[in-house]
Protein backbone atom coordinates (compact mmCIF):
# COMPACT_ATOMS: atom_id res chain seq x y z
CA UNK A 1 0.00 0.00 0.00
CA UNK A 2 1.29 3.12 -0.71
CA UNK A 3 1.71 5.80 1.83
CA UNK A 4 2.99 9.01 -0.05
CA UNK A 5 2.43 11.64 1.74
CA UNK A 6 1.34 14.15 -0.84
CA UNK A 7 -2.11 12.34 -0.86
CA UNK A 8 -4.80 14.48 -0.40
CA UNK A 9 -8.05 15.81 -1.02
CA UNK A 10 -8.17 19.41 -2.47
CA UNK A 11 -10.70 21.61 -1.20
CA UNK A 12 -12.65 22.99 -4.43
CA UNK A 13 -15.20 25.28 -2.17
CA UNK A 14 -14.90 24.58 1.95
CA UNK A 15 -19.05 24.71 2.87
CA UNK A 16 -20.15 26.86 5.46
CA UNK A 17 -18.34 25.39 8.56
CA UNK A 18 -16.44 22.30 7.53
CA UNK A 19 -13.81 20.87 10.33
CA UNK A 20 -11.60 18.17 11.40
CA UNK A 21 -13.07 16.32 14.42
CA UNK A 22 -12.31 13.42 15.86
CA UNK A 23 -13.48 12.36 19.85
CA UNK A 24 -12.51 14.95 21.22
CA UNK A 25 -9.73 16.89 23.69
CA UNK A 26 -10.07 14.92 26.89
CA UNK A 27 -8.38 15.69 30.01
CA UNK A 28 -7.65 19.38 29.56
CA UNK A 29 -10.85 20.85 31.02
CA UNK A 30 -9.36 21.89 34.07
CA UNK A 31 -6.73 23.75 32.09
CA UNK A 32 -9.97 25.52 29.94
CA UNK A 33 -9.90 23.50 26.97
CA UNK A 34 -13.02 22.54 25.39
CA UNK A 35 -13.09 18.50 24.30
CA UNK A 36 -14.69 19.44 21.25
CA UNK A 37 -15.06 16.39 18.75
CA UNK A 38 -18.52 15.86 17.00
CA UNK A 39 -21.98 16.95 17.02
CA UNK A 40 -23.42 13.78 16.31
CA UNK A 41 -20.72 11.41 17.91
CA UNK A 42 -23.14 8.31 16.64
CA UNK A 43 -22.72 9.29 12.79
CA UNK A 44 -19.42 10.09 13.09
CA UNK A 45 -19.20 6.21 14.64
CA UNK A 46 -20.98 5.25 11.63
CA UNK A 47 -19.37 6.90 8.86
CA UNK A 48 -15.97 5.67 10.29
CA UNK A 49 -17.20 1.67 10.26
CA UNK A 50 -18.47 2.16 6.80
CA UNK A 51 -14.63 2.69 5.77
CA UNK A 52 -13.28 0.31 8.13
CA UNK A 53 -11.71 2.68 10.53
CA UNK A 54 -11.24 2.29 13.96
CA UNK A 55 -14.18 3.95 16.11
CA UNK A 56 -12.70 7.50 16.49
CA UNK A 57 -10.49 8.25 13.34
CA UNK A 58 -10.95 11.59 12.45
CA UNK A 59 -13.53 12.73 9.62
CA UNK A 60 -14.51 16.18 8.50
CA UNK A 61 -18.06 17.19 10.38
CA UNK A 62 -20.00 19.01 8.07
CA UNK A 63 -22.49 22.10 8.79
CA UNK A 64 -25.65 22.80 7.04
CA UNK A 65 -23.82 23.05 3.51
CA UNK A 66 -21.16 21.00 3.26
CA UNK A 67 -17.54 21.37 0.79
CA UNK A 68 -16.62 20.52 -2.42
CA UNK A 69 -13.95 18.20 -2.67
CA UNK A 70 -11.24 16.72 -5.43
CA UNK A 71 -9.87 13.45 -5.07
CA UNK A 72 -6.11 14.43 -5.51
CA UNK A 73 -4.37 10.82 -4.77
CA UNK A 74 -5.05 7.15 -6.68
CA UNK A 75 -8.19 6.85 -4.98
CA UNK A 76 -10.12 7.61 -1.49
CA UNK A 77 -13.25 5.38 0.13
CA UNK A 78 -15.46 7.63 1.94
CA UNK A 79 -18.92 7.75 3.40
CA UNK A 80 -21.26 10.02 4.27
CA UNK A 81 -23.84 9.61 7.29
CA UNK A 82 -25.76 12.05 9.67
CA UNK A 83 -28.27 13.34 6.68
CA UNK A 84 -30.70 12.39 4.54
CA UNK A 85 -28.56 13.89 1.38
CA UNK A 86 -25.98 12.13 -0.65
CA UNK A 87 -22.19 12.31 -2.12
CA UNK A 88 -22.80 14.04 -5.51
CA UNK A 89 -19.95 12.58 -7.65
CA UNK A 90 -19.26 14.72 -10.61
CA UNK A 91 -16.06 14.98 -12.80
CA UNK A 92 -15.45 11.51 -15.02
CA UNK A 93 -17.41 9.49 -13.22
CA UNK A 94 -20.53 11.41 -12.29
CA UNK A 95 -22.88 9.72 -10.04
CA UNK A 96 -24.69 9.54 -6.84
CA UNK A 97 -23.77 7.28 -3.49
CA UNK A 98 -26.62 8.03 -0.76
CA UNK A 99 -25.56 8.98 3.07
CA UNK A 100 -25.13 5.51 4.71
CA UNK A 101 -22.90 3.37 2.03
CA UNK A 102 -19.30 3.44 1.55
CA UNK A 103 -17.96 4.65 -2.21
CA UNK A 104 -14.49 4.53 -3.95
CA UNK A 105 -13.59 7.52 -5.56
CA UNK A 106 -10.42 8.20 -8.23
CA UNK A 107 -8.06 10.32 -9.15
CA UNK A 108 -9.93 13.81 -10.17
CA UNK A 109 -13.60 12.98 -9.14
CA UNK A 110 -15.21 15.54 -7.59
CA UNK A 111 -16.44 14.89 -4.30
CA UNK A 112 -19.72 17.16 -3.52
CA UNK A 113 -22.18 17.82 -0.78
CA UNK A 114 -23.71 21.05 -1.08
CA UNK A 115 -27.26 19.83 0.76
CA UNK A 116 -27.05 17.86 4.22
CA UNK A 117 -31.61 17.88 3.33
CA UNK A 118 -33.37 17.87 6.94
CA UNK A 119 -30.00 17.75 9.17
CA UNK A 120 -27.75 20.33 10.47
CA UNK A 121 -24.74 18.26 10.59
CA UNK A 122 -23.01 15.27 8.64
CA UNK A 123 -19.45 13.14 8.81
CA UNK A 124 -17.58 12.37 5.91
CA UNK A 125 -15.01 9.64 7.20
CA UNK A 126 -12.13 8.81 4.81
CA UNK A 127 -10.49 5.00 4.41
CA UNK A 128 -7.35 5.17 6.45
CA UNK A 129 -7.95 8.46 8.34
CA UNK A 130 -6.69 12.11 8.37
CA UNK A 131 -2.72 12.93 8.44
CA UNK A 132 -3.35 15.76 10.85
CA UNK A 133 -0.97 16.54 14.00
CA UNK A 134 -2.99 16.12 17.00
CA UNK A 135 -2.98 19.16 19.71
CA UNK A 136 -3.18 17.43 23.01
CA UNK A 137 -3.75 14.49 21.97
CA UNK A 138 -6.51 15.21 19.91
CA UNK A 139 -7.14 16.70 16.21
CA UNK A 140 -10.57 17.74 16.44
CA UNK A 141 -10.78 21.52 15.59
CA UNK A 142 -11.95 24.13 18.25
CA UNK A 143 -11.80 27.40 16.26
CA UNK A 144 -12.03 29.59 18.97
CA UNK A 145 -8.32 28.16 20.79
CA UNK A 146 -6.29 27.61 17.33
CA UNK A 147 -6.33 24.32 18.13
CA UNK A 148 -6.47 20.78 15.88
CA UNK A 149 -7.66 20.26 12.42
CA UNK A 150 -5.98 22.32 9.66
CA UNK A 151 -4.58 25.18 11.61
CA UNK A 152 -6.89 25.42 14.02
CA UNK A 153 -9.98 26.65 11.70
CA UNK A 154 -12.65 25.64 9.60
CA UNK A 155 -11.43 24.45 5.92
CA UNK A 156 -11.10 27.19 3.14
CA UNK A 157 -11.00 27.25 -0.18
CA UNK A 158 -7.23 25.83 -1.40
CA UNK A 159 -6.44 23.32 1.61
CA UNK A 160 -5.02 20.15 1.20
CA UNK A 161 -6.48 18.02 3.46
CA UNK A 162 -3.54 15.43 4.23
CA UNK A 163 -4.91 11.80 4.15
CA UNK A 164 -2.93 8.56 5.77
CA UNK A 165 -3.42 6.51 2.30
CA UNK A 166 -2.98 7.27 -0.82
CA UNK A 167 -4.88 4.51 -2.63
CA UNK A 168 -7.83 2.75 -1.42
CA UNK A 169 -8.09 -1.27 -1.78
CA UNK A 170 -10.94 -2.63 -4.37
CA UNK A 171 -13.80 -4.41 -2.21
CA UNK A 172 -17.17 -4.48 -1.90
CA UNK A 173 -18.46 -1.34 -0.82
CA UNK A 174 -20.73 -1.38 2.42
CA UNK A 175 -23.86 0.01 3.76
CA UNK A 176 -25.82 0.30 7.22
CA UNK A 177 -28.86 -1.82 7.20
CA UNK A 178 -31.35 0.58 7.39
CA UNK A 179 -31.39 4.42 6.75
CA UNK A 180 -30.02 5.98 10.08
CA UNK A 181 -33.19 7.54 12.26
CA UNK A 182 -32.10 11.43 12.67
CA UNK A 183 -35.08 12.05 14.97
CA UNK A 184 -36.03 15.45 13.87
CA UNK A 185 -38.87 15.26 15.39
CA UNK A 186 -38.37 13.45 18.94
CA UNK A 187 -38.50 15.50 21.87
CA UNK A 188 -34.88 16.10 23.02
CA UNK A 189 -34.34 14.76 27.03
CA UNK A 190 -33.25 16.40 29.83
CA UNK A 191 -32.25 15.96 33.39
CA UNK A 192 -33.25 18.73 35.46
CA UNK A 193 -30.47 20.55 37.16
CA UNK A 194 -27.85 21.43 38.32
CA UNK A 195 -29.64 24.63 38.66
CA UNK A 196 -33.24 24.08 38.57
CA UNK A 197 -33.80 25.56 41.85
CA UNK A 198 -32.83 29.26 40.15
CA UNK A 199 -36.44 29.16 38.43
CA UNK A 200 -39.73 29.53 38.96
CA UNK A 201 -42.46 26.16 38.64
CA UNK A 202 -44.18 28.00 36.17
CA UNK A 203 -40.54 28.42 34.31
CA UNK A 204 -39.44 24.96 34.21
CA UNK A 205 -43.29 23.75 33.03
CA UNK A 206 -42.59 25.96 30.50
CA UNK A 207 -39.24 24.99 29.16
CA UNK A 208 -40.81 20.97 29.13
CA UNK A 209 -44.08 22.50 27.38
CA UNK A 210 -43.00 24.85 24.94
CA UNK A 211 -41.55 24.39 21.13
CA UNK A 212 -38.42 26.49 20.98
CA UNK A 213 -36.56 27.56 17.29
CA UNK A 214 -33.12 26.70 16.78
CA UNK A 215 -31.55 30.62 16.33
CA UNK A 216 -29.29 31.33 13.47
CA UNK A 217 -27.18 32.41 15.90
CA UNK A 218 -26.18 29.03 16.93
CA UNK A 219 -22.92 27.53 16.10
CA UNK A 220 -20.70 24.05 17.72
CA UNK A 221 -20.18 26.52 21.12
CA UNK A 222 -23.72 27.13 21.37
CA UNK A 223 -27.26 26.41 20.20
CA UNK A 224 -29.41 29.43 20.86
CA UNK A 225 -32.76 29.01 21.25
CA UNK A 226 -35.71 31.31 20.74
CA UNK A 227 -39.37 30.74 22.21
CA UNK A 228 -41.06 31.20 25.97
CA UNK A 229 -38.82 32.87 28.40
CA UNK A 230 -38.01 31.58 31.34
CA UNK A 231 -38.03 33.36 34.58
CA UNK A 232 -35.68 32.80 37.38
CA UNK A 233 -36.60 33.38 40.92
CA UNK A 234 -33.73 36.16 42.31
CA UNK A 235 -31.22 36.64 39.56
CA UNK A 236 -29.70 34.92 36.90
CA UNK A 237 -26.15 35.60 37.71
CA UNK A 238 -24.26 32.37 39.87
CA UNK A 239 -20.97 31.86 41.26
CA UNK A 240 -18.98 30.29 38.44
CA UNK A 241 -19.29 26.10 38.00
CA UNK A 242 -18.87 23.61 35.64
CA UNK A 243 -20.19 22.98 32.17
CA UNK A 244 -20.64 20.26 29.96
CA UNK A 245 -22.03 19.27 26.34
CA UNK A 246 -25.72 19.81 27.08
CA UNK A 247 -26.14 22.03 29.71
CA UNK A 248 -28.74 24.61 29.42
CA UNK A 249 -27.60 27.99 30.72
CA UNK A 250 -30.81 30.66 30.78
CA UNK A 251 -29.16 34.79 31.14
CA UNK A 252 -30.75 37.25 31.56
CA UNK A 253 -32.68 37.05 28.71
CA UNK A 254 -34.47 34.29 29.75
CA UNK A 255 -33.54 32.41 26.43
CA UNK A 256 -32.04 29.19 27.15
CA UNK A 257 -28.82 28.18 25.32
CA UNK A 258 -27.57 24.96 24.78
CA UNK A 259 -23.90 24.65 25.04
CA UNK A 260 -22.95 22.02 22.88
CA UNK A 261 -19.45 20.31 21.37
CA UNK A 262 -17.13 23.77 21.77
CA UNK A 263 -18.88 24.50 25.10
CA UNK A 264 -16.22 26.64 27.55
CA UNK A 265 -15.15 24.59 31.08
CA UNK A 266 -16.99 26.74 33.33
CA UNK A 267 -19.96 29.72 33.47
CA UNK A 268 -21.70 32.08 35.59
CA UNK A 269 -25.30 31.67 34.60
CA UNK A 270 -27.92 29.26 35.90
CA UNK A 271 -28.38 25.75 34.25
CA UNK A 272 -32.06 24.85 34.36
CA UNK A 273 -31.24 21.58 32.51
CA UNK A 274 -28.50 19.20 30.53
CA UNK A 275 -29.81 17.18 27.82
CA UNK A 276 -28.77 13.40 28.52
CA UNK A 277 -25.70 12.67 26.02
CA UNK A 278 -28.23 10.06 24.23
CA UNK A 279 -30.04 12.84 22.45
CA UNK A 280 -26.96 14.94 22.06
CA UNK A 281 -26.71 13.27 18.61
CA UNK A 282 -30.10 14.11 17.52
CA UNK A 283 -30.08 17.94 18.80
CA UNK A 284 -26.95 18.48 16.82
CA UNK A 285 -28.77 17.64 13.57
CA UNK A 286 -31.40 20.27 14.30
CA UNK A 287 -31.06 23.01 12.00
CA UNK A 288 -31.69 26.33 12.50
CA UNK A 289 -35.50 27.51 12.60
CA UNK A 290 -36.22 24.04 13.66
CA UNK A 291 -37.87 23.44 16.05
CA UNK A 292 -37.27 21.82 19.65
CA UNK A 293 -39.21 20.28 22.63
CA UNK A 294 -37.64 19.21 25.67
CA UNK A 295 -38.77 16.30 27.86
CA UNK A 296 -37.51 15.57 31.65
CA UNK A 297 -36.17 12.16 32.28
CA UNK A 298 -34.43 11.24 35.71
CA UNK A 299 -30.65 10.33 35.69
CA UNK A 300 -30.85 6.42 36.00
CA UNK A 301 -33.15 6.37 33.21
CA UNK A 302 -30.79 8.89 31.15
CA UNK A 303 -27.81 6.38 31.60
CA UNK A 304 -30.10 3.51 30.76
CA UNK A 305 -31.29 5.38 27.51
CA UNK A 306 -27.17 5.88 27.01
CA UNK A 307 -26.29 2.57 27.35
CA UNK A 308 -28.96 1.29 25.26
CA UNK A 309 -27.23 3.69 22.65
CA UNK A 310 -24.30 2.06 22.64
CA UNK A 311 -25.38 -1.68 22.50
CA UNK A 312 -27.51 -0.15 19.44
CA UNK A 313 -24.63 1.26 17.58
CA UNK A 314 -22.16 -1.47 18.23
CA UNK A 315 -25.23 -3.94 16.54
CA UNK A 316 -25.31 -1.62 13.65
CA UNK A 317 -21.44 -1.51 13.10
CA UNK A 318 -21.63 -5.12 13.52
CA UNK A 319 -24.10 -5.79 10.65
CA UNK A 320 -23.22 -3.59 7.91
CA UNK A 321 -24.36 -5.18 4.39
CA UNK A 322 -22.72 -5.42 1.31
CA UNK A 323 -23.91 -2.26 -0.67
CA UNK A 324 -25.18 -4.57 -3.32
CA UNK A 325 -27.41 -6.44 -1.51
CA UNK A 326 -31.44 -5.03 -0.76
CA UNK A 327 -32.26 -3.00 1.72
CA UNK A 328 -32.97 -6.14 4.00
CA UNK A 329 -33.14 -9.49 4.44
CA UNK A 330 -37.21 -9.37 5.60
CA UNK A 331 -37.87 -7.12 2.77
CA UNK A 332 -36.08 -9.64 0.16
CA UNK A 333 -38.10 -12.84 1.72
CA UNK A 334 -41.45 -10.61 1.85
CA UNK A 335 -40.28 -9.83 -2.14
CA UNK A 336 -39.80 -12.88 -2.83
CA UNK A 337 -42.62 -14.43 -1.80
CA UNK A 338 -44.65 -11.93 -3.45
CA UNK A 339 -43.36 -12.78 -6.77
CA UNK A 340 -43.36 -16.22 -6.39
CA UNK A 341 -46.99 -16.59 -5.49
CA UNK A 342 -47.94 -13.82 -8.45
CA UNK A 343 -46.17 -16.37 -10.58
CA UNK A 344 -47.87 -18.82 -9.22
CA UNK A 345 -50.92 -17.12 -9.96
CA UNK A 346 -50.02 -16.38 -13.26
CA UNK A 347 -49.80 -19.99 -14.10
CA UNK B 1 -23.68 24.46 53.88
CA UNK B 2 -23.71 20.79 53.84
CA UNK B 3 -22.05 18.88 50.74
CA UNK B 4 -24.61 18.37 47.54
CA UNK B 5 -24.33 16.42 44.99
CA UNK B 6 -26.06 17.89 41.87
CA UNK B 7 -26.09 16.11 37.94
CA UNK B 8 -25.06 17.59 35.09
CA UNK B 9 -26.94 15.23 32.84
CA UNK B 10 -25.97 11.32 33.04
CA UNK B 11 -22.07 12.16 32.36
CA UNK B 12 -20.83 14.77 35.07
CA UNK B 13 -21.54 15.05 38.78
CA UNK B 14 -21.22 18.53 40.19
CA UNK B 15 -19.97 18.31 44.72
CA UNK B 16 -21.34 21.50 45.44
CA UNK B 17 -19.36 23.11 48.53
CA UNK B 18 -21.42 25.99 48.79
CA UNK B 19 -22.55 29.09 46.74
CA UNK B 20 -19.96 31.94 47.12
CA UNK B 21 -16.13 32.40 46.32
CA UNK B 22 -14.27 31.94 49.63
CA UNK B 23 -10.76 30.06 50.31
CA UNK B 24 -11.80 27.54 52.87
CA UNK B 25 -14.94 26.53 50.31
CA UNK B 26 -11.69 26.63 47.40
CA UNK B 27 -9.69 24.54 49.49
CA UNK B 28 -12.20 21.80 49.99
CA UNK B 29 -12.58 21.64 46.32
CA UNK B 30 -9.11 21.27 45.94
CA UNK B 31 -8.67 18.47 48.34
CA UNK B 32 -11.40 16.26 47.14
CA UNK B 33 -9.93 16.79 43.83
CA UNK B 34 -6.47 15.61 44.76
CA UNK B 35 -7.79 12.66 46.94
CA UNK B 36 -10.07 11.57 43.51
CA UNK B 37 -6.69 11.57 41.61
CA UNK B 38 -4.97 9.54 44.61
CA UNK B 39 -7.99 7.27 44.34
CA UNK B 40 -7.94 6.82 40.19
CA UNK B 41 -4.10 5.97 40.31
CA UNK B 42 -4.81 3.48 43.16
CA UNK B 43 -7.53 1.84 41.33
CA UNK B 44 -10.53 2.28 43.92
CA UNK B 45 -12.52 5.05 41.92
CA UNK B 46 -13.68 4.00 38.16
CA UNK B 47 -14.82 5.84 35.32
CA UNK B 48 -13.81 9.86 36.37
CA UNK B 49 -12.70 10.76 33.32
CA UNK B 50 -11.62 14.07 34.13
CA UNK B 51 -12.28 16.82 36.94
CA UNK B 52 -12.57 20.38 36.53
CA UNK B 53 -12.41 22.56 39.92
CA UNK B 54 -14.32 25.51 40.16
CA UNK B 55 -14.70 28.32 43.15
CA UNK B 56 -17.00 26.31 45.16
CA UNK B 57 -17.73 23.07 43.46
CA UNK B 58 -15.82 19.98 41.53
CA UNK B 59 -17.52 19.03 38.33
CA UNK B 60 -16.57 15.25 37.74
CA UNK B 61 -17.00 14.33 34.12
CA UNK B 62 -17.69 10.70 34.07
CA UNK B 63 -18.32 7.84 31.73
CA UNK B 64 -21.60 6.53 32.47
CA UNK B 65 -21.27 3.31 30.45
CA UNK B 66 -18.30 2.36 33.22
CA UNK B 67 -19.79 3.23 36.32
CA UNK B 68 -23.35 4.53 37.07
CA UNK B 69 -24.10 7.77 38.66
CA UNK B 70 -25.28 5.74 42.28
CA UNK B 71 -22.39 4.27 42.85
CA UNK B 72 -19.95 7.15 41.76
CA UNK B 73 -21.59 9.19 44.61
CA UNK B 74 -21.09 6.53 47.01
CA UNK B 75 -17.35 6.55 46.28
CA UNK B 76 -17.38 10.61 46.50
CA UNK B 77 -18.79 10.34 49.76
CA UNK B 78 -16.42 7.63 51.13
CA UNK B 79 -13.74 10.67 49.66
CA UNK B 80 -15.24 13.51 51.66
CA UNK B 81 -14.62 11.61 54.91
CA UNK B 82 -11.29 10.90 53.62
CA UNK B 83 -9.46 13.49 56.00
CA UNK B 84 -6.21 11.96 55.46
CA UNK B 85 -5.34 10.58 51.74
CA UNK B 86 -3.80 13.20 49.43
CA UNK B 87 -2.18 15.75 50.67
CA UNK B 88 -2.92 18.33 48.15
CA UNK B 89 0.28 20.76 47.03
CA UNK B 90 0.52 23.84 45.15
CA UNK B 91 3.37 26.33 43.52
CA UNK B 92 4.09 29.46 43.95
CA UNK B 93 4.86 31.66 40.88
CA UNK B 94 7.09 34.74 40.70
CA UNK B 95 5.34 36.49 37.40
CA UNK B 96 7.25 39.44 35.87
CA UNK B 97 5.04 42.07 35.35
CA UNK B 98 4.82 45.45 33.54
CA UNK B 99 2.84 48.35 34.82
CA UNK B 100 4.10 50.83 32.32
CA UNK B 101 1.61 52.38 30.57
CA UNK B 102 2.28 51.49 27.41
CA UNK B 103 1.42 48.11 28.79
CA UNK B 104 -1.56 49.16 31.27
CA UNK B 105 -4.05 51.10 28.96
CA UNK B 106 -7.06 50.97 32.10
CA UNK B 107 -4.33 51.67 34.85
CA UNK B 108 -5.09 55.55 34.74
CA UNK B 109 -8.69 54.94 34.85
CA UNK B 110 -8.29 52.62 37.25
CA UNK B 111 -6.20 54.97 39.61
CA UNK B 112 -9.15 57.56 39.15
CA UNK B 113 -12.29 55.32 40.09
CA UNK B 114 -10.44 53.99 43.18
CA UNK B 115 -9.47 57.49 44.43
CA UNK B 116 -5.82 56.14 44.14
CA UNK B 117 -2.87 56.86 42.17
CA UNK B 118 -1.31 54.85 39.53
CA UNK B 119 1.80 53.98 41.95
CA UNK B 120 -0.94 53.09 44.46
CA UNK B 121 -2.75 50.40 42.18
CA UNK B 122 0.56 49.06 40.79
CA UNK B 123 1.78 48.51 44.62
CA UNK B 124 -1.03 47.24 45.96
CA UNK B 125 -1.62 44.21 43.24
CA UNK B 126 1.90 43.32 43.51
CA UNK B 127 2.50 43.05 47.27
CA UNK B 128 -1.08 40.66 46.96
CA UNK B 129 -0.26 36.66 47.13
CA UNK B 130 -2.79 35.20 44.78
CA UNK B 131 -4.63 31.80 44.20
CA UNK B 132 -5.89 30.40 41.56
CA UNK B 133 -9.08 29.55 42.36
CA UNK B 134 -9.90 28.07 38.58
CA UNK B 135 -9.15 28.14 35.29
CA UNK B 136 -11.85 28.94 32.57
CA UNK B 137 -13.48 31.08 29.84
CA UNK B 138 -10.57 30.29 27.69
CA UNK B 139 -7.74 28.13 27.60
CA UNK B 140 -5.49 28.67 30.60
CA UNK B 141 -7.43 31.50 32.22
CA UNK B 142 -6.65 31.82 35.40
CA UNK B 143 -9.38 33.11 37.84
CA UNK B 144 -6.92 34.80 40.98
CA UNK B 145 -8.05 35.76 44.24
CA UNK B 146 -8.86 38.29 46.03
CA UNK B 147 -7.56 41.89 45.37
CA UNK B 148 -7.32 44.53 48.00
CA UNK B 149 -10.77 45.84 48.93
CA UNK B 150 -9.77 49.03 47.17
CA UNK B 151 -9.27 47.67 43.77
CA UNK B 152 -12.70 45.94 43.37
CA UNK B 153 -14.10 47.51 40.49
CA UNK B 154 -17.12 46.20 38.05
CA UNK B 155 -16.19 44.91 35.27
CA UNK B 156 -16.04 47.72 31.92
CA UNK B 157 -19.19 48.98 30.33
CA UNK B 158 -17.87 48.62 26.86
CA UNK B 159 -15.74 45.17 26.36
CA UNK B 160 -13.07 44.71 24.35
CA UNK B 161 -13.66 42.96 21.13
CA UNK B 162 -9.57 41.83 21.62
CA UNK B 163 -7.18 41.70 24.00
CA UNK B 164 -3.81 40.80 23.82
CA UNK B 165 -2.21 38.23 24.75
CA UNK B 166 -0.30 38.77 28.18
CA UNK B 167 -2.89 41.54 29.38
CA UNK B 168 -2.85 41.31 33.32
CA UNK B 169 -6.54 42.61 34.22
CA UNK B 170 -8.74 43.39 37.50
CA UNK B 171 -12.48 42.80 37.64
CA UNK B 172 -14.81 42.93 40.54
CA UNK B 173 -12.11 40.44 43.30
CA UNK B 174 -10.26 38.87 41.04
CA UNK B 175 -7.30 39.15 38.80
CA UNK B 176 -6.10 37.49 35.32
CA UNK B 177 -4.39 37.40 33.08
CA UNK B 178 -5.50 36.62 29.69
CA UNK B 179 -3.64 33.86 27.98
CA UNK B 180 -4.80 34.05 23.96
CA UNK B 181 -6.36 37.02 22.06
CA UNK B 182 -10.08 36.83 23.06
CA UNK B 183 -12.82 39.50 23.79
CA UNK B 184 -12.90 40.81 27.18
CA UNK B 185 -14.54 42.95 29.69
CA UNK B 186 -11.70 43.61 32.55
CA UNK B 187 -9.34 46.55 33.27
CA UNK B 188 -6.01 45.98 31.85
CA UNK B 189 -3.24 47.00 34.14
CA UNK B 190 -0.33 45.55 33.07
CA UNK B 191 1.41 42.44 30.93
CA UNK B 192 3.36 39.78 31.37
CA UNK B 193 5.65 38.64 28.25
CA UNK B 194 5.09 34.69 29.63
CA UNK B 195 3.14 32.40 28.38
CA UNK B 196 0.42 30.98 30.35
CA UNK B 197 -0.56 28.52 27.47
CA UNK B 198 1.09 26.57 25.23
CA UNK B 199 0.16 23.40 23.87
CA UNK B 200 3.62 22.77 23.17
CA UNK B 201 4.15 22.02 26.99
CA UNK B 202 2.37 18.57 26.27
CA UNK B 203 4.57 15.74 25.03
CA UNK B 204 2.77 13.31 22.54
CA UNK B 205 2.92 10.90 25.33
CA UNK B 206 0.16 13.34 27.06
CA UNK B 207 2.81 13.93 29.75
CA UNK B 208 2.57 18.10 31.23
CA UNK B 209 -0.04 20.42 31.68
CA UNK B 210 -0.61 23.43 28.42
CA UNK B 211 -1.65 25.54 31.33
CA UNK B 212 1.07 27.12 33.41
CA UNK B 213 -1.12 27.63 36.41
CA UNK B 214 -3.02 24.88 38.06
CA UNK B 215 -6.16 25.79 40.40
CA UNK B 216 -4.76 26.00 44.20
CA UNK B 217 -1.09 27.90 43.09
CA UNK B 218 -0.27 30.60 44.08
CA UNK B 219 0.90 33.57 42.40
CA UNK B 220 3.01 37.10 43.29
CA UNK B 221 3.58 39.42 39.96
CA UNK B 222 7.16 41.51 40.35
CA UNK B 223 7.36 44.48 38.68
CA UNK B 224 10.02 44.72 36.07
CA UNK B 225 10.08 47.58 33.40
CA UNK B 226 9.54 48.20 29.47
CA UNK B 227 13.34 47.12 28.72
CA UNK B 228 13.13 43.90 31.23
CA UNK B 229 9.74 42.94 29.92
CA UNK B 230 11.23 43.31 26.48
CA UNK B 231 14.41 41.09 27.01
CA UNK B 232 11.92 38.21 28.91
CA UNK B 233 9.76 38.48 25.57
CA UNK B 234 12.51 37.80 23.50
CA UNK B 235 13.59 34.82 25.82
CA UNK B 236 10.22 33.37 25.54
CA UNK B 237 9.99 33.36 21.76
CA UNK B 238 13.53 31.86 22.10
CA UNK B 239 12.55 28.93 24.43
CA UNK B 240 15.25 30.35 26.93
CA UNK B 241 13.12 31.75 29.46
CA UNK B 242 12.52 29.13 32.73
CA UNK B 243 9.68 30.61 34.95
CA UNK B 244 11.05 30.04 38.67
CA UNK B 245 8.56 28.19 41.22
CA UNK B 246 8.76 26.47 43.97
CA UNK B 247 6.22 23.90 45.58
CA UNK B 248 4.20 25.05 48.96
CA UNK B 249 1.55 23.99 50.46
CA UNK B 250 -2.18 23.88 48.99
Amino acid sequence: MSTETTAALLVVQPGIHTTVQDMGRIGFQDAGVPVSGPLDRVSLRLANALVGNPPAAAVLELLVQGPVLEVACESVRVALVGCDAAIDVGGPRPRTVPAGMSARLERGDLLRVTRLGASASAYLAIEGGLAVAPCLGSVATYVRGRMGGIEGRALQAGDRIPLRLAAAPQRTEKRLPQALDLALEQPVRVVLGPQADFFTEAAIATFLSSDYTVSAQSDRMGFRLEGAALAHVDGYNIVSDGIVCGSIQVPGSGLPIVLMADAQTTGGYPKIATVISADIPALGRRRPGSKVRFAAVDVQQAQEIRRQQEAWVRKLTGSLQPANAPVSLDLVALHTENLISGVARAV
Amino acid sequence: MTVRFLPAGDCALVVEFGDIIDRALSDRVLRLAARVRAAQAAGVVAGVVEMVPTYRSLMVHYDPVAVGEEALRAQLVALLDDAGAGAASARLWRVPACYDAAHAPDLQEVAERTGLTAQEVVRLHAQTLFHVYMIGFVPGYPYMGDLPAALVLPRRADPRVRVPPGSIAIASTMTAVYPIESPGGWHLIGATPVRLFDAARVSAEGVGRPALFSPGDKVRFEPVDVARFEEIRRACEAGDYVLQSEEVAL
